[in-house]
């Protein structure tokens, strides 16, 4: 009997390595284990064996019985791999083909600068202060010491409204606003649109400044110079940009001072003006009702197309107004 | 301000090369744009002397020279100059000499005679615009010399700007005070000027009607000069490398005299003066034609000097033409005054004129100049072209004159300001290089009186940046702000303005940034009942009013990239839109939005379909929905949309903006070949957030039913929404639009909306009995409310 078992067993694993699908599997399984397959009736021939040869004879058949389901088993787990894996093989795409609604816009080159210096002198404590554009003379040019008379008016290519409001020059008229409504200690930086009524290949008629403002007991030129060379630096992403300071003039401050930087990262290394600074002047705090003798403050004015255009490599300041696509593409 | 540094070396000499003088300058705070030569690169350009010249025998306008160069034998050169003559001295380009431009001299042979160089003109070595004729050198010049070295032509030229504060620099002998100040080098006056023997007196009268204006007048005649004088080549080469042109003798010398000293001078001739000169303010409707030959009228606050005829100069401007000095002038009366900066601002822009005299009144010239200049002027007529000078005549109000002041300077402000200590000689030392006037009162406390040529010195801090300056800006110590630490603000129903700017560039859209003044017509188009303000000076009629909307800007910013073929276009921009108000300008700050062209980028698998209402009203809902403002979207009549395609935005049931198409009547202005939608937005309702308050989130299950209404088409699906929202059911948690159908199957003025309705509890499982009593109430709503039917 034994040899008969495994004449079976035998058979189907022959007959189960022809099998490719499933419904073939089945018949098989049916031929062997099912109510009338081989192996079933070996089962039902047990009951003629004389009664000692019955459990290991049905043993063995067990045997057989589970070795051939196991078979079937394996067959099948094949068989449905097989299968899946064809299935999903049909599904394949081509993974290189664009994916859906790939498109996103991107802010303003100007705007990531500002949003840069903003986030720098958060860092630090200030706070964003704003004016508006249309500018009184007390605001853009009297409180600032600048009297009708003074020739740093001529400087200013003013757009007027009428003889009293003006388009601001310069946002330094928000630090006279922001002073006139708190008292020190003061903290702030004051970014928008300014207009120069002036237009060729390296002026437009419309350009930002961040004005800052720092008034404290304790204000000195020194640390005007730390907090500005500290800026450039963060700003630039350079540790060893070179900072240096020249006595300028504006009527706001005194001392005064442009600031230059040169660097191997751009500009071959050449000096380029970034920057124009200084201490508040005394009249300007005694404008806003700030006692000069107790506070000091030191100021800055950034050009914010200029930092852009050092710092992304624009070559021509009016692309920033002309807002074609395939530059503003490139800032996202 | 050019600066040629020979010239400035008559005062110091400072141990420096141009570059190591540029520099130091440039620290000092005079920042020199640019050095060069005073004559482009040229070589074996010499001094030669026409000996003979000949017609050319083939050509009419060639003549053929011998050509001393102080060589062995004269050299033969062939020569087209109209002015060559034997006995002239002028430039010879030898063969092998290179011309500006790189251009070399070679031997040559021009129809057929051989000529051994070039005789040159000025324009030829690059010292004239443009010459008629070859350059004539003075007789006593040595014959041979290197034109270079005999015109002084390695002479570096310094090319300075300078900032309004420092027109005491405005001249040769301030930049060498001020180079002598940082060198601490030597520093002396080229020349002693005497007073003049006077040989007659001076018969000019002046009056000085406005003392204020005009503290110091001081005048002289001079007579009896040879008037056909040339002014000589040294001078004129001074004046030329410092950018101004020769003119005539008694012209240059008061253009030399500025150019030196920094006085502005005038020369009126003495015998076109009609009576007295007056120094007064213009009378109403006066006009006087200056030396530029334009007529202009005056206004009375233009101070002018007068005579008996009337105006007949720009008081520290420009000089009248009906007594300007000519060829024939034999008497003339020098002017050297001192006017008020306060006065003279402005109003040679007023004029429409800016001159060398004005650019130095404006700012301030030393009251102390006049005197010295008129001599100094008197000084070098007399010795270039002889004749006598009478007496001056001074007329003077010393107390309208600037005052010195005396400042107070405390080291420990030094201290304070600076945020290092200065020791005390160091600040006398520095001070008094500058030529302050320095007095010690007690330890650590100064009196200072400036100079009189230092306006910009007013008050202590002014001393302290000399003091800065002088040390060094970069020597100067650095350190860091201390001050308390202290966590500022962070409120959270302020929204920041950079999430809605997120929320446009998530969804493909670009920042844009575009001027604020617009062309008047295209402000009107958006203006809408607002009054629009437009600039007293524009650039140009493009730029001339300050927008009203960010619209034209947007629309721009499409029709520049619709030219560059660019199919598909989402633009944004914020920034503040202009009004006249009630009083004062309203500038209120807004957000704005273009789309044009494309739905979606062009893709594989995605329809090509152009973008519609529905698109823009999608994006400004999501930047709606980024500020949690509720809003309504009603029909609008804005002339610049289309009228069927177009909703005004309200909130609290203000118009805060806008969205539509544009008038398809308006494409052609800004040449769009495809329909735009635009949205504006007012930004301040948009950056109010809600701070969130949870609500509890039922644990049972919800259940959903969904409903289609047949409707009148004219009914709109928000007083759907409204009607449903509206039935006072516990249970209703959400109407949602899901389908819109008109067509087959329905009566031609009727359609179908359907809409999802989700029902829910918080304590409880919905029983069937629940849901469908509320759609029951649903349905009867819409029916009563809105004559809807459930569609069979």
């Amino acid at each position: 009997m034994q040899e008969r078992l495994e004449q079976l067993v035998e058979e189907a694993r022959q007959a189960l390595s022809s099998v490719e699908q499933l419904a073939d599997l089945d018949q098989l399984r049916v031929r062997f284990l099912g109510k009338k397959g081989a192996l079933t009736e070996m089962m039902k021939q047990l009951g003629g064996m004389a009664p000692e040869e019955r459990p290991r004879a049905g043993q063995l058949i067990n045997q057989a019985k589970q070795t051939v389901q196991a078979l079937i088993n394996d067959k099948k787990a094949a068989l449905e791999e097989a299968r899946l894996a064809a299935k999903l093989q049909a599904e394949a795409v081509d993974v290189t083909l664009p994916g859906r609604n790939v498109d996103i816009g991107g802010p303003h080159p100007v705007s990531r600068t500002l949003a840069r210096i903003e986030r720098l002198f958060a860092q630090a404590g200030f706070t964003v202060a704003q004016g508006p554009e249309i500018e009184d003379d007390w605001h853009n040019f009297e409180a600032l010491n600048i009297p009708p008379t003074h020739p740093a008016r001529a400087m200013h290519d003013t757009f007027y409204i009428n003889d009293s409001d003006v388009l601001r020059t310069h946002t330094s008229g928000v630090q006279i606003r922001v002073m006139e409504g708190q008292q020190p200690p003061i903290r702030i930086i004051a970014p928008g649109r300014v207009y120069r009524c002036d237009s060729d290949q390296t002026h437009t008629p419309m350009f930002h400044q961040v004005e800052g403002l720092v008034v404290e007991e304790n204000a000195s030129f020194a640390q005007l110079k730390t907090l500005t060379i500290d800026f450039l630096r963060r700003f630039f992403e350079d540790d060893n940009l070179k900072v240096r300071f020249r006595p300028s003039y504006f009527p706001f401050t005194e001392p005064s001072a442009e600031v230059d930087i040169a660097t191997d990262l751009f500009g071959d290394g050449r000096w380029m003006e970034v920057l124009g600074c200084g201490m508040v002047h005394p009249n300007v705090l005694r404008n806003v009702g700030i006692d000069p003798e107790r506070y000091r403050g030191f100021a800055f004015g950034l050009g914010v197309e200029r930092l852009t255009m050092l710092r992304y490599g624009v070559d021509d300041l009016r692309l920033f107004f002309e807002n074609d696509l395939r530059f503003l593409q490139q800032f996202k | 301000m050019k600066t040629s540094r020979h010239w400035l070396e008559q005062w110091t000499r400072p141990a420096w090369t141009d570059e190591q003088m540029s520099e130091a300058l440039s620290l000092a705070g005079l920042e020199v744009d640019g050095v060069e030569p005073a004559a482009p690169p040229f070589s074996g350009v010499v001094v030669g002397q026409v000996l003979t010249v000949e017609k050319h025998p083939d050509a009419d306008k060639l003549n053929v020279t011998a050509v001393d160069v102080g060589g062995e034998e004269p050299l033969q050169i062939v020569c087209g100059a109209r002015n060559v003559r034997p006995g002239m001295k002028a430039p010879c380009a030898t063969v092998g000499a290179v011309l500006p431009g790189g251009f070399r001299i070679k031997k040559a042979k021009l129809r057929g005679v051989p000529s051994f160089g070039m005789l040159c003109s000025a324009s030829e070595l690059g010292l004239a615009e443009s010459s008629d004729g070859l350059m004539e050198l003075p007789a006593e010049a040595p014959v041979g010399e290197d034109v270079r070295v005999y015109l002084d032509l390695d002479d570096p030229v310094f090319d300075i700007d300078l900032t309004p504060n420092r027109s005491d620099c405005l001249s040769h002998e301030g930049m060498a005070r001020e180079v002598a100040a940082l060198t601490g080098g030597d520093y002396a006056e080229p020349y002693t000027l005497v007073e003049p023997q006077a040989a007659f007196r001076t018969e000019q009268a002046v009056r000085v009607a406005a003392p204020e204006a005009c503290p110091r007048y001081l005048g002289c005649e001079v007579r009896g000069f040879n008037a056909g004088v040339e002014t000589p080549l040294w001078m004129q080469e001074r004046l030329r490398r410092c950018g101004v042109r020769p003119i005539s003798l008694v012209v240059d010398i008061t253009n030399y005299v500025l150019l030196e000293l920094g006085q502005p001078m005038h020369a009126f001739d003495a015998d076109r003066l009609q009576g007295d000169i007056e120094v007064r303010m213009a009378r109403e409707g006066e006009k006087l034609t200056t030396l530029d030959g334009v007529a202009r009228e005056l206004t009375p606050d233009t101070l002018v000097i007068a005579d008996a005829s009337g105006p007949i100069a720009l008081a520290g401007i420009m000089g009248g033409e009906s007594t300007a000095v000519s060829d024939a002038t034999t008497r003339i009366f020098f002017e050297a005054a001192h006017f008020k900066p306060e006065v003279i601002a402005g109003k040679a822009r007023q004029y429409g004129l800016h001159t060398d005299s004005s650019h130095r009144f404006e700012r301030g010239v030393d009251p102390e100049l006049p005197r010295k200049a008129l001599l100094r002027a008197v000084d070098l007529l007399l010795t270039l072209a002889g004749g006598e000078a009478g007496d001056i005549v001074a007329v003077e109000a010393p107390e309208h004159l600037p005052a010195r002041p005396v400042i107070t300077l405390r080291q420990e402000k030094i201290e304070q300001v600076l945020g290092m200590v200065f020791p005390a000689e160091q600040v006398e030392a520095l001070l008094k290089r500058l030529q302050f006037v320095v007095q010690k009162l007690e330890p650590g406390l100064w009196q200072v009186t400036p100079p009189s040529w230092r306006f910009d010195i007013g008050i202590e801090e002014d001393l302290i940046e000399e003091l800065a300056r002088l040390y060094g800006y970069n020597r100067l110590p650095e350190s860091a702000v201390h001050a308390p630490m202290q966590l500022g603000e962070l409120p959270e129903t302020e929204l920041d303005q950079a999430r809605l700017h997120e929320a446009l560039i998530q969804r493909g859209y670009h920042e844009v940034i575009t001027y604020s003044f617009i062309p008047e017509e295209e402000a009107q188009l958006f203006a809408l009942d607002q009054q629009t303000v437009a600039l007293a000076n524009p650039l140009s009629e493009e730029l001339a009013v300050m927008r009203p909307s960010l619209m034209p800007g947007l629309l721009r910013t499409v029709a520049h990239n619709q030219k560059r073929q660019q199919l598909r276009v989402r633009v944004f921009e914020s920034g503040a839109v202009f009004e006249r108000g009630e009083d004062g300008y309203v500038q209120a700050q807004r957000i704005g939005g273009a789309i044009f062209g494309s739905r979606a980028p062009l893709h594989w698998d995605t329809p090509v379909e152009t973008v519609d209402f529905f698109d823009i009203k999608g994006d400004v809902e999501a930047l709606l929905a980024a500020a949690e403002v509720a809003v309504t979207f009603e029909p609008a009549d804005h002339p610049a949309l289309h009228p069927g395609q177009s909703a005004w935005v309200k909130h609290d049931g203000e118009i805060i903006g806008w969205l539509g198409q544009l008038h398809p009547q308006l494409y052609r202005r800004w040449k769009l070949a495809q329909p735009v939608y635009l949205f504006e937005l007012a930004l301040p309702p948009l950056l109010k957030a809600r701070l969130p308050q949870m609500q509890p989130v039922s644990r049972f299950p919800e259940v959903q039913r969904d409903l289609a209404f047949v409707l009148d088409r004219k009914v709109p699906a928000a007083d759907l929404q409204r009607v449903i929202e509206g039935v006072d059911s516990p249970i209703l948690r959400e109407v949602r639009l899901f389908d819109l159908y008109a067509g087959e199957g329905l009566p031609e003025d009727r359609k179908s909306l359907a809409v999802k309705l989700r029902f829910g509890s918080l304590d409880h499982t919905l029983s069937d009995e629940e849901v469908d009593a509320a759609v029951e109430a649903v349905v009867q709503a819409v029916a009563d409310r809105l004559g809807g039917q459930l569609r069979q």
